[in-house]
């Protein structure tokens, strides 16, 4: 049996999502208006960048003297030593590809081990109530206190940091995926119940897809936490690869102001890519059917 | 003892496409006493709708039907293999597309995936979604997540439905709507329904018969049959008869007094 056209409910067919919205006819007056949108968008940080950058000049020249200068260069010095100078700046760069190298294989491990025991929690209350205890504990502890142990067991090299990223991007990814596999409606799990689903069937198909908008939350957090792990044990462990922590302690111990300030600059940069990537990857992964504004459907 | 398809003994195997409750009665583990007692059975081509006050354990009783419960005592009598069962929520997974969600139940049921997409065209295609095939539930209004759900169920062609007040998110006109579009399927499949609301007119409108349940512990104060022929005019609301008939039952929830 079916229905004609003329039955289905009006209030379902008025809200058709693939109706276009209309669109203002004007091409000349949508332009001006999204140049406008664009600069109130770009340019209020742009100004207080601006205001920084003289606030900067005015510290350096103003209120340093000659030979305290070396303190806060200015920024052209910056640029001029940091940044065009060929082999600082690969210096720098190498720095950085081996933290964020680091970095990397840390938050892979936190996953594989940040999920897998989400799941197990997830699967028993008894494990749950086991664990939840110490994850909140490892959490609480300041990742600077346990680096001497770190470095105890595992010596100075890469190892180390890379134990440093794990432990401290560990914690976002179980708590994120826990809560998200356990926000799947009752409904819905009536629903596989009332269809005998298995254990496996209801995990794979209702509680993880269900997390994944939660898990990628968690990602993002802990990828942000991994760099400032890689650059934190990079900074202690003083063997191996030169990492970009390495690297600024060296430029501070040598006085090497302009580099220092690179190097700063370029370590904030990669934060914020791997923050802004994981966020796109969310958005690719999720984005085409997550709908935050409303927990259920 | 209750009996499913898997465990029955032969004598106790329901007839195809019925459900009978038998001195059903329920009482939560916290002491609270949900259904004292209950007894009715719903046979093939009947439509029985339980109305009563919120919290009176209507759908306590389907939650008992299906399995997802066990009642304290009696025992029911239905095939759980093939029980259709509509959620008050839509219940769509959000990340499946109206078609993917349609094709679920025959997925878990092991169906290959050209029997799964052709259940779940076929099944659009009835409660009026087509085109809607590839959108999102979070694109869907209330009603049409509701005709998801429905489509979602029908694809197992189940003999036996259970309704859990599935309409009353919904406005009032979509919600009229929806109660002629399910009724013309229950026409069309002939199927065992079994309804929960609170809405008498719907209940009116809708059902065969009609049962009326007391507030907490639940019990059955009133049986009313509803005499008009199926299908049923969208007017027939605004009939004396109908009107009559919707002032008894409502009487009979007050508790046959004031």
């Amino acid at each position: 049996m079916t229905l004609s056209p003329s039955d289905t409910d009006p209030a379902a067919t008025s809200e058709m999502p693939s109706e276009p919205a209309p669109t203002p006819a004007t091409p000349i007056g949508t332009t001006s208006n999204r140049r406008r949108q664009i600069g109130s968008v770009v340019l209020p940080p742009f100004l207080l960048g601006l205001g920084i950058l003289g606030l900067w000049y005015a510290i350096s020249y103003l209120v340093l003297a000659e030979r305290r200068r070396f303190l806060l260069r200015p920024p052209h010095q910056v640029i001029e030593k940091g940044f065009l100078d060929t082999s600082t700046f690969s210096e720098i760069l190498s720095g950085l590809v081996s933290s964020a190298r680091v970095a990397l294989i840390g938050l892979a491990i936190a996953i594989v081990l940040g999920m897998t025991i989400a799941v197990i929690m997830s699967q028993t209350k008894l494990a749950e109530r086991a664990i939840f205890p110490y994850m909140v504990t490892l959490q609480a502890i300041p990742i600077l206190a346990i680096v001497p142990l770190i470095s105890f067991w595992f010596g100075t090299g890469q190892t180390s940091r890379v134990v440093v990223c794990v432990i401290i991007a560990l914690f976002p990814i179980i708590v994120n995926t826990l809560f998200g596999l356990q926000s799947a409606e009752r409904g819905a799990h009536d629903l596989f119940t009332l269809h005998h689903a298995s254990r496996l069937t209801r995990l794979r198909k209702l509680m993880f897809p269900a997390a994944l908008p939660a898990i990628f939350a968690g990602l993002r957090i802990s990828a942000g936490l991994s760099v400032i792990g890689a650059v934190v044990g990079d900074f202690f462990f003083g063997r191996g690869d030169v990492g970009i922590g390495q690297l600024l302690r060296r430029y501070a111990n040598r006085l090497q102001g302009e580099e220092l300030l690179a190097a700063v600059i370029m370590t904030s940069a990669l934060g914020v890519c791997v923050f802004w990537f994981f966020g796109w990857l969310q958005n690719r992964a999720v984005g085409k059917w997550y709908d935050p504004s409303s927990s259920g459907t | 003892m209750t009996s499913t398809s898997a465990d029955a003994a032969s004598s106790l195997r329901p007839s195809a496409g019925s459900l009978a409750f038998n001195e059903i009665s329920m009482v939560f583990p916290d002491g609270t006493e949900a259904i004292d007692r209950v007894s009715f059975s719903v046979e093939r081509g009947e439509f029985v709708t339980v109305v009563g006050p919120s919290g009176c354990g209507k759908s306590t009783l389907l939650k008992i039907a299906s399995g997802l419960l066990e009642a304290t005592a009696g025992t029911v009598e239905v095939d759980r293999e093939r029980l259709g069962y509509v959620f008050q929520d839509a219940t769509l997974l959000a990340w499946r597309t109206v078609q993917r969600n349609v094709e679920l139940l025959a997925e878990l049921h092991g169906f290959d995936a050209a029997e799964r997409g052709r259940l779940a065209t076929e099944a659009i295609q009835t409660v009026g979604l087509a085109g809607f095939e590839n959108h999102y539930p979070r694109a869907l209004s209330g009603g049409m997540k509701m005709r998801a759900s429905l489509a979602r169920t029908l694809t197992l062609k189940p003999p036996v439905f259970l309704f859990d007040e599935p309409f009353g998110a919904v406005d009032e006109i979509t919600r009229e709507h929806l109660n002629e579009e399910t009724q013309r399927l229950f026409v069309a499949e002939g199927f065992a329904g079994l309804f929960i609301t609170h809405s008498i007119s719907e209940a009116v409108y809708m059902s065969s018969r009609v049962l009326v349940m007391s507030a907490r512990p639940g019990r059955i104060v009133a049986e009313f049959e509803v005499p008009f022929d199926y299908p049923r005019p969208r007017d027939l609301r605004f009939e004396p008869e109908f009107a009559r008939l919707s002032g008894e039952i409502s009487h009979a929830l007050r508790g046959g007094h004031s």
